[in-house]
């Protein structure tokens, strides 16, 4: 067939003179999207358990982190750890910490504040129980018990 | 010295730079968004306190050990099967609700489960209570009050199919994409207080 037949052009080279312009895009993207990791973690990184009923929180700055798990360096001892900010910490701490928390936010915003805890699955509830009650005590009524969306959980 | 024409720079790696910061970028790049199960914890009661007096009917006790078995209302039971058991606790509307207001809420005319005389009096005097051991995992309490939640939604979804047409976890993301819209609203108040989500946790019993 004639249509067949023909002979080959040569191939045009594709011009690549906007890659640089494309690549800038999503170079621009990426750098303005990320956000770097603020904390360093004390304790090795938690495992967090997978729930179906999980709700996102909204307000990224109004929510505190505490971390639950076991410590990365040996010289912290066995167990589970609690680290506030860059420290590793007992429970007692926590008070000092939600009030350091509050003081960095306006007044109208306390009641907005949210608590995550990212625990490790297996670290023990009674750790956790800890918390909860001295979260109680100074008032910081909303908690997030950090998980992971899953749609179905395998039993 | 006489002027020499400045040379042009040569643009051709332009790309490969960028390409660099863009890979370096792509890989740190961490787009999780931080979710969890949210709870309410309750108010530290004063020191006089007295706890009113619950009926032993209303109390759904869930009893988690620190070998992560499950007691649920005295019977050893699997995770799979809780969602069925607290449902039908939750649901079972074997009496009046209570008063709110000085208004009695009257029996649960929303409520399809046996309206048993031994089980809850409506889902607003429902209260499951969850007692764990200090040394429980937490894996295994997660897992446990994420299937509470999931029967609580389970139902709430029944019942907004059964009124709007449409499952409340529809009508609530609508809610909350417009928040002034005082029908939505409405709705999703009725059908919050209709199955409220009363999940107290006792205090962990201490493992020695």
């Amino acid at each position: 067939m004639s249509k067949f037949g023909k002979k080959k052009k040569p191939m045009p080279a594709v011009n690549t003179a906007s890659l640089p312009d494309i690549v800038f895009m999503l170079l621009f993207f990426f750098m303005v999207t990320t956000v770097m990791r603020e904390t360093n973690l004390k304790i090795q990184n938690p495992t967090l358990p997978n729930a179906t009923e999980v709700k996102k929180l909204e307000h990224k700055s109004l929510v505190s982190t505490i971390y639950v798990g076991k410590a990365k360096e040996e010289k912290f001892g066995k167990g589970d750890k609690i680290q506030l900010n860059d420290k590793i910490a007992t429970a007692d701490d926590i008070t000092a910490f939600i009030y350091n928390e509050r003081s960095q936010r306006s007044e109208a915003e306390h009641p907005y504040m949210t608590t995550s805890i990212k625990a490790d699955i297996k670290s023990s509830f009674g750790t956790i129980s800890d918390i909860k009650l001295k979260l109680r005590d100074v008032n910081a009524l909303k908690l997030s018990l950090s998980s992971r969306k899953a749609e179905e959980i395998k039993q | 010295m006489a002027r020499r024409e400045t040379p042009e720079i040569n643009a051709g790696s332009m790309a490969d730079i960028a390409f660099l910061l863009l890979i370096f970028f792509l890989v740190t790049t961490t787009m999780d968004v931080d979710s969890g199960i949210s709870k309410k914890l309750s108010e530290k009661p004063p020191k006089d306190y007295v706890p009113p007096v619950i009926k032993e009917r209303n109390i759904f006790e869930v009893n988690i050990n620190r070998n992560n078995e499950l007691l649920v209302e005295g019977e050893t039971m699997k995770v799979v099967e809780l969602k069925e058991a607290a449902m039908k606790f939750i649901d079972n509307g074997g009496g009046d609700g209570k008063i709110v207001d000085g208004v009695s809420t009257g029996a649960c005319d929303y409520c399809k489960g046996d309206k048993n005389t031994a089980s809850s009096d409506h889902p607003n005097k429902a209260i499951i209570s969850v007692q764990s051991d200090r040394g429980t995992e937490y894996g295994m309490y997660i897992k446990v009050q994420n299937e509470l939640l999931r029967a609580y939604t389970e139902l709430r979804n029944r019942l907004a199919l059964d009124k709007y047409n449409t499952s409340y976890d529809v009508l609530e993301k609508a809610y909350k994409k417009d928040r002034k819209n005082e029908e939505l609203k409405a709705k999703v108040e009725f059908i919050k207080t209709s199955y409220p989500q009363i999940i107290s946790d006792a205090e962990p019993s201490s493992a020695n």
